[in-house]
Parts: structure tokens; C-alpha cells; sequence
């Protein structure tokens, strides 16, 4: 490490401290983001995200090393953390904290993207099953339960195993299609509910399309169950990637995703713990971060359980 | 609508999307580029072998035998361990189910009491303190979680075995009680893993659920006629919110399932999830599709059970169940 990445980490400490804090100072304002910052792990989590969400943005800055280079395969295998290499290496002599850095990058992108795809389809499987109700409804609510019947890991270990050399990109859509059965259930259950309110009986009165109904009035009102889900599903799938790369199907090497840098570590788990350790670590940390921001959203925008 | 022919309804569909899930692989596996011959085999043995499982067929008339086979409870032939899948099937299907089924009394056991006490203690500083423990480990991925603990209690404290099921030289059968203490002894660092991490979002369920129970009116009611705050608790509270409870318990076992693959393969523990894993990997066709069906009939058979479970305990759901019963889920 030199003094530029400690300083580097310093500032993107500082950032996300002070980004929270301004947040929260402006939500007090209000009644309802008040209740997001009701709870600390909230405040604590939204902090964590954000710090690693610059260090994916600035993961030069931060790396003392290149992450894939192997620095010395004789002399510097299994190093125990130190002022040189902060948290180890690895045993092709990788640098941990470089990778780690690096991984951010990968595993929070591929979290994110795989989200985005499974809570666009589950919205709009949901919109559509909920509001027009009879057929479509049977149709796409009897694929969902199959969907929800599909056994996944073994469906994605499939996907990866048997077409040899999937292309980055279609892995994380083949995690994202896999993974929006559960929202599409949440949002028809509450669009379901919305449809019958008088505000959008009366914007169909009005002469409002359909399509302009979904959208401008029943999806707002529902924003709850989708922005929940959304946080929860970057987390879930974050695991699921990592959960593939530690099988050695996920993420191919030279590049570091968390997941394969626990892989890469096992081997020598046993005298070199710390290249197994720290990516796990950072795997909880942003999972926990993700159910704790969760935990905020569903209160400040649910009406139901206003305490 | 009647108890029967709801249930028969239930069941009917239940058979359905299990048949509509092995339709499902059965193409996914079928669709994918590359035959299973091991790239060292001579191609003039390979497709023998092809022709011998049938595989130049069409696949619609692959299909077809598959279902006609199935119908007759045959479930084929596995290229890779040359033996019937059934075969395979049942030496490694009990090992998944006494890893599961331990994962499973350790989840509930400690979810629910911890659910339970942290509701009673709302806001006070166990509930605190256990809140941020179970949203921790509530997050941690097994398959970091199982290593740790290898590394911990196997390795470093020699406290556990590091792998395997039983004692290979005492225990290669289990038919003494000597021998059930040795798999009891195997099991609980795999089951521990599997278990801990349920338990931490059971405990974080229940609490919710405790508590919004606790907010209705008749609980309020209870507490104003003076019934003892121990039994508004268990018998009103409790009561009340194990009923969600019920719907989760449906809801575990594709958590089990999935955490049996990784956690199988980390502990060398001979289950149905390392099979899968390793028949996927060698492209051993009728194993995969064969633990495709057994997983996805145990996901459709937890549904069922919660929903049937849920008809007994709560009276409210008897006459609509059949009209909710998607609603519940979800």
C-alpha cells in the first residue's frame, strides 16, 4: 500500500460518511423519509454501500497492484497481511486487497444488472397478471409457480457447465431470469389491490389507456414491494454469482469476482486463511447492508405499519 | 368448494408443474452443444454409446421414451456411474434428507424461540443486540461460512470430523449405536452451516410477525382484561403468528436445497446435491434430469403441505382457501 491508496481510502471513507449524514439531515425534514433512517443498521448500511460503490469507481486509485498479476510465484505465495500487501496474498501470489478492490467492481455490476433484469421482469409479469386478471393472469401465474418449483442452482449449473464459455453478460442474465418469480407474486398481489381504488377507477374514467394506468398510477403506488425486492435481489443475486464462481463456473478466471477469490483461496485455507476470509467479509457486508436498506424502504413506505 | 376437491385440484396441479419442470431440463439439457462422451474416449466407442442410450433420436422421441419410462417408474440408466439412476438415487437421497432434516429442527428450533423472545423484549437491548447478530449472520453465504467453521472447529480445535459422513474403518454402515453417534458427530458442522443461516431469517420473521400481531385488537383486548403478559404472548401472539410461520416453512426447502449443493461439496458429504452437481459436470443426462424432479417435487410438495397446514390451523382460510391460496403465498 502506498500513501496515495491510504489516502485514496481515507477520502472514500470520508465521502460516504458525510453522503449519509447529509442524506439523513435532509430526510429529518420530511415524515416519511424520517422513517428510513428510523433504524441505525439503515444509515450503517446505506454507508457501506455507498463507500463501495466509490471504491468500484475509483478501484485504480485504491489498488497498490495490478490484481491479476501473479507478483512473485516463488518467493511471495500466501503472504500473511502486512503494510505491503494489506490483507495477504494469494496462492498464485496475487495481491488480496488489489483483487478485492477489483471485485467490487464485478460482483456489485453483476448484483445490480442481474437485479435490474429480474425486478423489470417481475414488475411487469405482476402489472400485467394483476391488472388484466383472467387469462393472462392464469397463464403467466401458472409459469411463475413452475418457475418457483424450477430447482435454480441447478438449472444455472446447467446453463454454465453445458454451454462451455458463457459470455459474461449471459450469465448475469440467465441469474436475472431465474430470479423474478417471487416479485412478479408481490407486485400482482398489491396491484390487485390497487385496481379496485377509487383513483384508478376514476383515471379509467377519465379515459386513460391502459397502459398509461399501469404506469402513471397503479406501479407508483406500489413502489414498496418493487424497491424492497430490488434491494433484496442485488443482494440475492450477488450470492447466487458468487455461490457459481466458488463451484468454479462463474465468473472466469483471470478476473477477480469475490466469489471466485473464495475459490481461489480454499485450496489453502487451512495455512492461508486471509484470501478466503476477506472477500466472504466483503460478500456479508454488502448482503447486510442490502437487507438493512431493505428494512428502512419497507418502513417508510409502507403505510400499514406505521408505528 | 369442499376439502376434497380443493385438495384434489392442489394435487393435480402440483403433478403438473413437476411435469412441466422436467419438460423444462429435459430441453435446457437437450438444447446444449456437446455430446456427454469425455473427450479422451475414441469417437468410434462414443457413438456407440450414443446410439446404445439413444441419444441420435429426434428429441421429441427422446422425449416421448422418457416419459414412457418414467411412467413405468424406470428413471434410466446413468452414463457416468454405469448403474440405474435409481440405484444412485437411493444411497444418496437419505444423506441429503438427514442433512436437511437436521438444518431444518436446528432453523426452527433456534429461529422461533429467538423470533419469539426478541418481540417479547421489542426494541429493549437483547431484541437490539440479537437484531444486528441475526442480520448478520442472516447475510453470510454458506459457502464461505462452511469453511470457516471447517477451519475453526475441524482443523485448528480438531473438535469435528473436517469431511465425509461417517467413519470409514468403525462406520461403513451405520448399524450400531455407536455408529449413529458417529454420524450424529459428522453432521453437525454441515448441519450447523445450513441451519444457522436459516435461523437467523427465521428469528428475523418471526419477530416481524410477533409483532405485527401484537398491534391487533384483540391482543390489546387480552392485555386490557388483564390476562398475564406470558400468556398474551403464547397464546394469543404466538398462536396468531404461526400461522405466517407456516407459509415459510413451505418456503424453506429450495433454501435447503440450494445450500445442500454448496454445503455437499464443501463437507464431501455424499448427498443428492453433490450427485447433481458432479452429473451436471459430466453431463450425465438422466441423473440431472432425475434430481431435477426429485428437488422440484419437494419444492411443490413443501407448498402443498404449508397450504394444508395452514387449512387446519386457521379456520378463517377453510371455505376460500382454494380462491386465496396464491395470495397466501406469495
Amino acid at each position: 500500500m502506498t500513501l496515495g491508496n491510504w489516502f485514496a481510502l481515507l477520502v472514500a471513507l470520508v465521502v460516504a460518511a458525510e453522503v449519509v449524514r447529509a442524506l439523513r439531515h435532509r430526510a429529518l425534514r420530511q415524515e416519511r423519509w424520517r422513517r428510513f433512517f428510523r433504524l441505525r443498521t439503515t444509515s450503517w448500511g446505506l454507508g457501506i454501500l455507498t463507500f463501495l460503490v466509490l471504491v468500484a469507481l475509483a478501484a485504480p486509485l485504491l489498488a497498490p497492484f495490478d490484481p491479476n498479476r501473479q507478483l512473485d510465484i516463488v518467493h511471495l505465495t500466501n503472504r500473511p497481511p502486512s503494510w505491503t500487501f494489506l490483507l495477504g496474498t494469494d496462492p498464485l501470489s496475487r495481491d488480496v486487497w488489489s483483487r478485492l478492490v477489483y471485485g467490487t467492481r464485478v460482483s456489485l455490476g453483476i448484483g445490480a444488472l442481474g437485479a435490474l433484469v429480474a425486478v423489470a421482469l417481475g414488475t411487469l409479469v405482476g402489472a400485467l397478471a394483476g391488472y388484466y386478471r383472467r387469462w393472462i393472469d392464469a397463464v403467466l401465474m401458472r409459469g411463475v409457480d413452475v418457475g418457483l418449483a424450477l430447482p435454480r442452482i441447478f438449472v444455472l449449473l446447467m446453463a454454465v457447465a453445458l454451454w462451455d464459455g458463457l459470455p459474461f453478460a449471459a450469465l448475469v442474465v440467465a441469474i436475472g431470469l431465474t430470479s423474478w418469480f417471487g416479485t412478479s407474486r408481490l407486485v400482482r398481489a398489491e396491484v390487485l389491490s390497487l385496481r379496485q381504488r377509487d383513483f384508478v377507477v376514476a383515471a379509467r374514467a377519465l379515459g386513460a389507456g391502459s397502459s398509461r394506468v399501469i404506469v402513471r398510477h397503479v406501479l407508483p403506488n406500489a413502489a414498496a414491494p418493487i424497491i424492497v425486492s430490488a434491494a433484496l435481489g442485488v443482494g440475492n443475486v450477488l450470492l447466487l454469482e458468487a455461490a457459481l464462481s466458488f463451484l468454479g463456473i462463474g465468473v472466469p478466471p483471470p478476473d477477480a469476482s469475490w466469489g471466485n477469490m473464495i475459490a481461489d483461496g480454499m485450496p489453502s485455507i487451512y495455512t492461508a486463511p486471509w484470501s478466503t476470509f476477506f472477500p466472504g467479509l466483503a460478500i456479508s457486508l454488502v448482503v447486510m447492508s442490502l437487507n438493512g436498506a431493505a428494512d428502512g424502504v419497507r418502513d417508510a413506505l409502507d403505510p400499514r405499519e406505521a408505528p | 368448494m369442499t376439502g376434497g376437491v380443493w385438495l384434489l385440484r392442489r394435487l393435480v396441479a402440483s403433478v403438473a408443474i413437476v411435469f412441466a419442470v422436467i419438460t423444462f431440463i429435459f430441453i435446457l439439457i437437450h438444447l446444449a452443444p456437446g455430446k456427454p462422451c469425455s473427450e479422451n474416449l475414441d469417437p468410434r466407442v462414443c457413438t456407440l454409446l450414443t446410439r446404445q442410450f439413444g441419444l441420435d433420436q429426434p428429441i421429441a422421441v427422446q422425449y416421448w421414451r422418457y416419459l414412457v419410462e418414467l411412467a413405468h417408474g424406470n428413471l434410466g440408466m446413468s452414463f457416468s456411474l454405469r448403474r440405474p439412476v435409481w440405484d444412485a438415487l437411493v444411497e444418496t437421497v437419505p444423506f441429503t434428507l438427514q442433512l436437511a432434516g437436521a438444518a431444518l429442527v436446528f432453523d426452527f428450533l433456534l429461529g422461533l424461540g429467538l423470533g419469539i423472545y426478541q418481540a417479547a423484549r421489542v426494541n429493549r437491548l437483547p431484541d437490539l443486540v440479537l437484531g444486528n447478530a441475526t442480520l448478520f449472520i442472516y447475510s453470510l453465504p454458506t459457502f464461505w461460512l462452511a469453511p470457516i467453521l471447517l477451519l475453526v472447529f475441524g482443523e485448528k480445535l480438531g473438535w469435528f470430523p473436517v469431511g465425509g459422513a461417517s467413519d470409514p474403518i468403525f462406520c461403513p454402515q451405520v448399524d450400531s449405536l455407536y455408529c449413529v453417534a458417529d454420524r450424529l458427530w459428522h453432521l453437525v458442522l454441515p448441519a450447523t452451516t445450513l441451519g444457522v443461516v436459516g435461523a437467523a431469517g427465521t428469528a428475523r420473521f418471526q419477530r416481524a410477525a410477533m409483532l405485527e400481531v401484537a398491534s391487533q385488537d384483540y391482543v390489546r383486548t387480552a392485555r386490557a382484561k388483564g390476562v398475564p403478559e406470558r400468556q398474551i404472548v403464547l397464546r394469543h401472539q404466538l398462536r396468531n403468528a404461526l400461522l405466517s410461520f407456516i407459509t415459510r416453512f413451505g418456503l424453506a426447502f429450495p433454501f435447503l436445497l440450494t445450500g445442500a449443493v454448496l454445503v455437499e461439496t464443501i463437507f464431501a458429504w455424499p448427498g443428492m446435491g453433490r450427485l447433481a452437481f458432479d452429473a451436471i459436470l459430466t453431463r450425465d443426462y438422466p441423473v440431472v434430469t432425475a434430481s431435477a424432479l426429485i428437488a422440484s417435487t419437494v419444492v411443490v410438495a413443501g407448498n402443498l403441505l404449508a397450504d394444508i397446514l395452514l387449512g387446519f390451523a386457521d379456520p378463517r382460510l377453510r371455505v376460500h382457501a382454494a380462491a386465496d391460496a396464491d395470495v397466501v403465498t406469495a
